[in-house]
């Protein structure tokens, strides 16, 4: 594996990390996860995160309008299906360029500003993509209704190459694969594991540890000599483009393309799950979209006969008052649950699941090998 | 031959002359102090160098290119390196790492996207950096997190990340503020190590024991002007001096 340039540590955290994709559906299994839809979401979630996290693990500049690549993704992969072809391919390279050619143009002018103003720009930006995705643009998004493939569609690299038209509308494929069920989960993971290990090279790489050092002290490193502005503007441009594969990725496994996929909630979903996870460090992201993922997944299928019937060995009347007051946390109500975990990991390990991880581990060790652990802020006693 | 040349520099904010017609010379490889009273002038002088103000009038070349205009970035690119009044520093990365980011400044240029190397294996930034780390001696705590050093040693990490750079010229902007007498002596005693490598230094100081200890040559803002200029004897005894620290006061 030296021709991927990476340690012996990098080389075991990317093989677990394949191995976990290639595994995902026998993991998820057991706990009610196993089937591609929801796999597919915790790959594509996974690389929006991945690349979020490249602009703000790494440089710290928390942008709360990544959503609006997403869209562009998702919408550029619904007319590559619809003009060109069904093969998924061009349609991801083009969701890809696109979302970054979106984010050079809007975090050129976003990156004048930092902190707090720059947040707010890039929600500006967002907003202000959805809705004239919403509205103005129709001819181009469908507005409301949303971008669908139709029967009478183009598709003229198809019709080049002799594609026979299908009665109903066409499946998305991947020369002659369709991509449903698991091979459409498949192909986001193969992908998520690219979009990993090029995010592992970053973090490793002198141009991550510049990233890095915008973070701690964009002043000092203008001084010493490194122009800020084009490094935070390639990170922005990179997550932007990690962004519009995403949004692809979306279309690829259900081809329609929607407004609402822009909204500033979608946005503040790709901040919680890397906050979630572990904002700058290498896995938190993707742990953070799988955990939010899964939970909106479980918790919102839970509806009141599920709660009645799991509350039924109780009294009538103390039944009816558990299933209500848990009902408030499940179903419609399951973004409380999400709340109060959120509240939670950021009292607790602002560090995220990862440094909930890094704790366990380090106590973990220190019984094996009874060794108290130093801990940086308490000073070491001599024996 | 002079380094840097400060010639007839006029800055005004609103209606005070903050410098008033300065000239300047700073000679290679010689440790220059610049001194005066509070609100002298002396940090507005500072910031014409380092591309924050550009003075109303006047010229600041530095090696034969102008300073006037450039970016902070440029300026340490045409070889200016800066030492801050509180040190600044990368507290978030290790020691190393602090003294890596600025030789990969001088090696790379102000940006460069080489995200397929791998820090781990750039041996010869990282053997330089470390060199630098013994020579400030803080090569023992090379992986600390930078923000648990203790302020004299946050200073002796500064010096470390501008010195890998090879500076031409190093501007020192009240480099013992704040500090205790013992950190202040190691401090001294550090700069005067750099000193004897032929740095050229420009130091702006108010702690007259630092200045008397270290600079070659020493020049006098007062008002925004520069009253007086010397070797370190002359200026101990020049009335103007005087007059500008004591308010004309007889002690």
């Amino acid at each position: 594996m030296n021709w991927l340039n990476i340690n012996k540590n990098d080389r075991n955290l990317l093989i677990g990390f394949i191995v976990v994709v290639l595994l995902g559906p026998l993991i998820m299994e057991p706990i009610g996860g196993g089937y591609p839809d929801l796999l597919q979401k915790f790959a594509i979630f996974g690389i929006f995160a991945i690349g979020f996290n490249i602009l703000f693990g790494l440089t710290g500049y928390l942008s709360f309008g990544h959503a609006a690549f997403l869209g562009i993704g998702s919408y550029t992969a619904v007319w590559s299906f619809k003009l060109l072809t069904m093969n998924v391919i061009p349609a991801i390279i083009l969701a890809t360029l696109l979302g970054g050619f979106f984010a050079l143009i809007i975090g050129f002018i976003a990156l004048r500003r930092s902190g707090i103003y720059f947040s707010i720009l890039t929600l500006a930006f967002a907003q202000m993509s959805y809705n004239l995705a919403y509205s103005v643009l129709t001819p181009i998004t469908n507005g409301e209704t949303g971008l669908q493939l139709r029967l009478h569609d183009a598709r003229v690299v198809d019709g080049l190459f002799g594609v026979e038209r299908t009665a109903g509308l066409p499946n998305t494929e991947l020369f002659g694969l369709a991509m449903s069920g698991w091979n459409g989960y498949y192909f986001c993971g193969f992908l998520a594991i690219v979009g990993f290990f090029i995010s592992l090279r970053i973090f490793r790489s002198p141009f991550g540890l510049m990233l890095r050092a915008v973070k701690s002290n964009q002043h000092r490193l203008s001084y010493t000599g490194l122009n800020t502005r084009p490094y935070t503007l390639a990170a922005f441009v990179i997550s932007g483009m990690y962004a519009g594969l995403a949004g692809g990725l979306l279309a690829v496994t259900d081809p329609l393309a929607g407004a609402e996929r822009m909204q500033w909630t979608a946005s503040g979903e790709v901040v919680l799950m890397t906050i979630f996870g572990g904002a700058g460090t290498l896995l938190g992201p993707v742990i953070g979209s799988a955990v939010i993922k899964y939970f909106e997944n479980i918790f919102s299928s839970f509806n009141e006969g599920i709660l009645l019937n799991a509350f039924s060995f109780l009294p009538e009347g103390l039944q009816q008052a558990f299933a209500w007051t848990v009902g408030l946390f499940v179903g419609e109500g399951w973004h409380l649950t999400l709340g109060l975990l959120f509240m939670f990991i950021v009292i607790f390990l602002p560090g995220g699941l990862m440094e909930g991880a890094t704790r366990i581990k380090s106590l973990f060790q220190s019984s094996t090998k009874g060794s108290p652990p130093i801990q940086k802020d308490l000073p070491v006693e001599k024996s | 031959m002079p380094i840097l040349t400060v010639k007839n520099v006029n800055k005004r904010f609103g209606g005070l002359q903050a410098l008033d017609n300065v000239n300047l010379e700073i000679e290679a490889g010689t440790v220059h102090a610049i001194i005066g009273p509070n609100g002298a002038g002396k940090s507005t002088l500072l910031n014409c160098f380092i591309g924050k103000l550009i003075p109303d009038t006047g010229l600041v070349d530095f090696d034969g290119v102008s300073l006037l205009g450039k970016k902070p970035h440029e300026i340490n690119q045409v070889g200016v390196s800066r030492v801050f009044q509180t040190p600044e520093i990368f507290g978030d990365l290790s020691l190393l790492e602090n003294v890596m980011i600025p030789s990969f400044a001088s090696r790379d240029g102000a940006f460069r996207v080489n995200a397929w190397s791998s820090v781990e294996n750039e041996t010869s930034i990282k053997e330089q950096a470390m060199a630098l780390l013994e020579d400030v001696e803080l090569a023992d705590s090379a992986q600390v997190i930078a923000c648990q050093l203790s302020r004299g040693d946050k200073r002796r990490l500064e010096l470390a990340m501008c010195l890998v750079q090879q500076p031409k010229l190093l501007l020192l902007d009240e480099p013992t503020a704040g500090m205790a007498r013992a950190d202040t002596n190691n401090t001294i005693d550090l700069l005067k190590k750099i000193a004897s490598k032929g740095i050229t230094m420009m130091i702006i100081e108010h702690d007259m024991h630092v200045v008397f200890s270290l600079a070659e040559k020493i020049s006098v803002l007062a008002q925004g002007t520069v009253i007086a200029e010397g070797l370190p004897e002359e200026i101990k005894g020049h009335p103007k001096v005087q007059e500008a620290y004591l308010g004309g006061a007889h002690l």
